[in-house]
């Protein structure tokens, strides 16, 4: 199936190491500026108990839910042990300081 | 009752220690008048070299600042010298024209650098390594020149060579002999130092003896008997002391090498002593601090007329203070026709060991890069215990490593064996201090009895004693990393962040080798915690290091909604107020308002993206309901209403509200005020908790009505508001600067006791410098609703992104 392109505004609207949520088709999704100036998105709903992840604390690759303490992998999207799970990730391009998520 | 006059020449370690322990014996006794050169109060002239490598400021090494001196009345004059003494009237004088009489005269007037009458020494850029002057001359210079030469291979040299290393400048040591700290170490040891610190980048010119001072107005250089030469835009000479004794010679006190005293400290002329490196006893002249505050100590005994064994001499020990080697020397050290040596040689470790026995006795030891058994070694040698019963090589073991041998050791000590040679401190003390006013950190013991004050070299030795006499459950927590991205514990991280003055979770988390990076959910936020705590102004806030709640300013719920809980100091409102509640509620549908455990409104179930709108037409400060913070203050209805109050608990209420409003804690702080002992207000399940009673108040501290109920604790009672305020400021202060980030007063107060708390925060001069410290957090402090409000960005990212094509 034939992914979409939809831009969400520019890399300076993501403040680093925080979350932003944006939401397109019905899905929401948690955008992240991580430090080393790269982004990433993933679906913003913990496996565990529908966290906000976009709310998390994040420390190099990985976000922390905030209401109990799970972390995820940004790159692809896996619940780190002891706990255990996946979220839904998405590509992401910067372009000319633009920001395109593809869903 | 006439006090009697006693004058203290020299604001050094040796003359101010003795001061220190004439004001414990006996703070009535004397009418105390210190005269010094140096511009400075008291500071520890062995940390200097600390203060060189950039590890302090000078502000850290000084040992009583002027505040102490004040509360003393002890009349200082710093940076005017004493220049003659006369015997017959009794009085002194100095070079700036004051005249001091004196019942009682101590000279300390310790000892000068050596300069070598070199031609060209007087040029610009040659010093010597003796004071704070000369520690400002090294920074100074390292500023605009790039070469350093530092002659003599000793102590002081090297530490001088190792400063100017951290200062970015090439560094060359010059020594007469062949081997370096030959005072200390013997060939062996000498020559690994040598090497080791080749390594760190100094050079060495050995054998080398210095002729001239090159240079017009400024050093260019140094020139050697050899012929050979050596170019320097800065010499530092640090060939050695010599005891300052040229008041006294002119005085017409009895001077050899030093300023004889004898077992009593007691010079030639009555009522006239000497301690400190400018004094000689039975021959000795000492360097080191450990003697001279031996000294002091017999002479305090002796000036307030208490019994005491006389001073007798002292076993000298050394360790040199450069970073990444390890050096103790202590007694004999050299091989001799009478003596044997037990040693070790690892090559391949770089560790070297060596113990000198004669008669089956201990004599000395030098100990390259493995000294944690330096303190068990110089206990035997002070002891005098045989080794014939011990296996030989064991005795070099290093036992530190097996499970409780240090605990073993100490607890083997008698009562009267000293553990801080510096100061002086027995085991029989610090056990005593240890049990009776509950210390349980090594810190609480420094600040208490003065053990490991000065060098620290006993701080593995205390900790052993406080393990010992408090059992293994302190040990664990103490030695509890702070999470799993490091193996510091809380205590050793804040005291890295003073020591190399990190200001950024960043910077924490590089200089300190964090395993991760970014560290985690759990480390993030407590470093930012205590960077905050530490450096209130300089340290920025990072958003990015707080927790959601304390992100958004609001407490996230399950369904990742907020609640929003405006603040009501003392749990008073209005009715403009509760009519702004309500119409907010109303305007953003606001699915439930209720009132909270400690008497606040709170509007749940917010969407983020209101929240601003919500802050901005409450027009109220943030309650903090969601922070690890000061949060509510719940009252009764106190004496303004009720037929029992017997003080106004409201009014109290709200002063500890505004005034502490805002602040972090490790944890969340929650507060109460009754009027009377009835307690309407829950005072005793309280963080803190302040009951109204008769002509005053009682403060409770540590109290938890949650999972684990625990009633709280009486602090102390109190008859004003003020000092009310007072307590709980500096309760607050202490609880922030020594709990764990996320402990709870009543889970610290389990920890440390309430007896160390009192003993604490009893001292008004401790309580007044820690509501000192925090005001100064509180003067940085804003609402952050309303700061969000004004800041248009920071609002923007409460909105969702939007979907642009």
């Amino acid at each position: 199936m034939q992914k979409t392109m939809v831009e969400i505004g520019n890399i300076h609207d993501l403040p680093l190491q925080t979350g932003r949520v944006v939401k397109v088709n019905g899905r929401e999704i948690a955008v992240f500026r991580i430090s080393s100036g790269d982004v990433r998105a993933v679906e913003n709903r913990c496996p565990h108990k529908n966290g906000p992840l976009a709310e998390g604390i994040v420390a190099g690759e990985y976000v922390f839910c905030p209401l109990h303490d799970r972390k995820i992998n940004l790159n692809d999207g896996n619940v780190q042990a002891p706990d255990s799970g996946c979220v839904t990730t998405y590509r992401v391009d910067v372009t000319d300081e633009k920001v395109y998520i593809s869903i | 009752m006439n006090k009697r006059k006693l004058v203290l020449v020299g604001n050094g370690m040796a003359g101010v220690r003795c001061i220190e322990e004439i004001l414990k014996h006996n703070a009535d006794l004397f009418e105390i008048t210190i005269i010094g050169s140096e511009p400075h109060p008291n500071y520890n002239r062995i940390l200097l070299s600390s203060v060189l490598a950039g590890d302090a400021d000078i502000r850290d090494i000084v040992l009583n600042d002027y505040e102490w001196y004040k509360k003393h009345q002890i009349d200082l004059h710093t940076g005017q010298t004493v220049t003659r003494i006369d015997v017959e009237t009794k009085r002194v004088f100095t070079d700036q024209g004051l005249v001091v009489p004196y019942d009682d005269l101590i000279l300390a007037t310790g000892s000068l650098p050596v300069i070598l009458p070199l031609p060209g020494a007087d040029k610009q850029g040659v010093i010597s390594f003796r004071d704070i002057k000369d520690c400002e001359a090294m920074i100074e210079a390292s500023k605009q020149y790039k070469k350093a030469i530092v002659i003599g291979g000793g102590l002081l040299g090297l530490e001088a060579a190792r400063g100017l290393l951290n200062l970015s400048m090439e560094v060359s040591v010059v020594h007469i002999f062949e081997n370096l700290m030959e005072r200390q170490l013997d060939p062996v040891a000498s020559q690994l130092l040598q090497q080791e610190l080749e390594k760190q980048g100094i050079r060495f010119l050995m054998g080398k003896q210095s002729e001239a001072v090159l240079g017009e107005e400024r050093v260019t250089g140094l020139r050697f008997k050899d012929g050979s030469m050596e170019s320097a835009d800065l010499i530092v000479m640090a060939v050695g002391i010599k005891p300052n004794v040229e008041l006294a010679r002119q005085s017409g006190i009895e001077v050899n090498r030093g300023v004889m005293v004898n077992d009593w400290m007691e010079t030639s002329l009555p009522d006239v002593y000497a301690v400190g490196e400018c004094a000689e006893h039975r021959t000795g002249v000492y360097g080191l601090v450990a003697p001279l505050y031996e000294q002091g100590m017999v002479l305090a005994k002796r000036l307030c007329r208490i019994d005491t064994p006389p001073y007798e001499g002292s076993v000298v020990y050394t360790k040199l203070k450069v970073s990444g080697v390890d050096v103790f020397s202590a007694g004999e050290f050299m091989d001799g026709a009478e003596t044997r040596a037990i040693r070790v040689h690892d090559e391949f470790s770089g560790v070297y060991k060596k113990i000198m026995v004669r008669d089956n006795k201990i004599i000395g030891a030098v100990l390259f890069g493995d000294t944690s058994d330096s303190n068990r070694i110089l206990q035997m040698m002070r002891s005098g215990s045989s080794i014939q019963d011990l296996k030989r090589v064991s005795i070099l073991e290093n036992r530190s490593a097996e499970a409780n041998s240090g605990n073993d050791l100490v607890a083997a000590l008698s009562d009267d064996e000293i553990i801080c040679g510096c100061n002086g401190v027995s085991k029989g003390t610090i056990v005593q201090a240890i049990r009776e006013k509950g210390l349980c950190s090594v810190e609480e013991v420094k600040q208490c009895t003065s053990a490991s004050r000065s060098c620290g070299g006993c701080k593995p030795l205390v900790a052993n004693l406080l393990e010992s006499v408090l059992g293994d459950s302190v040990v664990v927590s103490r030695k509890e990393p702070i999470c799993g991205c490091t193996t510091l514990s809380r205590e050793e991280l804040v005291a890295e962040i003073k020591e190399k003055q990190l200001t950024t979770v960043k910077e924490v988390m590089f200089v300190l080798g964090w395993k991760e990076t970014e560290g985690c959910s759990k480390c993030r936020p407590a470093v930012n915690y205590y960077l905050n705590m530490i450096w209130p102004e300089e340290h920025e806030d990072e958003r990015e290091s707080r927790f959601v709640n304390e992100r958004m300013h609001a407490n996230i719920q399950k369904d990742g909604t907020y609640s929003v809980v405006p603040r009501m100091y003392g749990g008073v409102t209005s009715p403009a107020e509760l009519k702004r509640i309500a119409a907010v509620a109303e305007k953003y549908n606001v699915p439930m308002v209720k009132v909270t455990g400690g008497q606040r409104l709170d509007l749940l179930g917010v969407k983020k993206e209101d929240l601003p709108k919500i802050w901005a037409e409450l027009d109220m400060p943030s309650g903090f309901a969601y922070g690890k913070a000061i949060r509510t203050v719940k009252t009764c209805v106190g004496s303004d209403f009720c037929r029992f109050g017997t003080q106004n608990s409201i009014r109290m209420g709200i002063d500890i509200e505004k005034k502490f409003e805002r602040l972090n804690t490790p944890a969340k702080v929650k507060m109460a005020v009754s009027g009377c002992p009835r307690n309407c207000a829950e005072s005793s399940i309280k963080d803190i908790g302040v009951v109204g009673i008769d002509g005053g108040w009682e403060i409770y501290v540590g109290g938890n009505g949650g999972v684990h109920l625990r009633g709280a604790e009486l602090l102390c009672k109190v008859k004003t508001e003020q000092e009310v305020l007072e307590w709980t400021g500096a309760f607050l202060q202490y609880y922030r600067e020594n709990a764990n980030y996320g402990e709870r007063t009543s889970q610290w107060m389990e920890r440390v006791g309430l007896t160390a708390v009192q003993a604490v925060l009893q001292d008004s001069e401790m309580r007044r410098q820690l509501n000192e410290r925090v005001d100064k957090a509180l003067s940085v402090l804003r609402d952050p609703w309303q700061q969000i409000m004004e800041d248009k960005q920071a609002s923007r990212m409460y909105e969702e992104l939007p979907v642009l094509t």
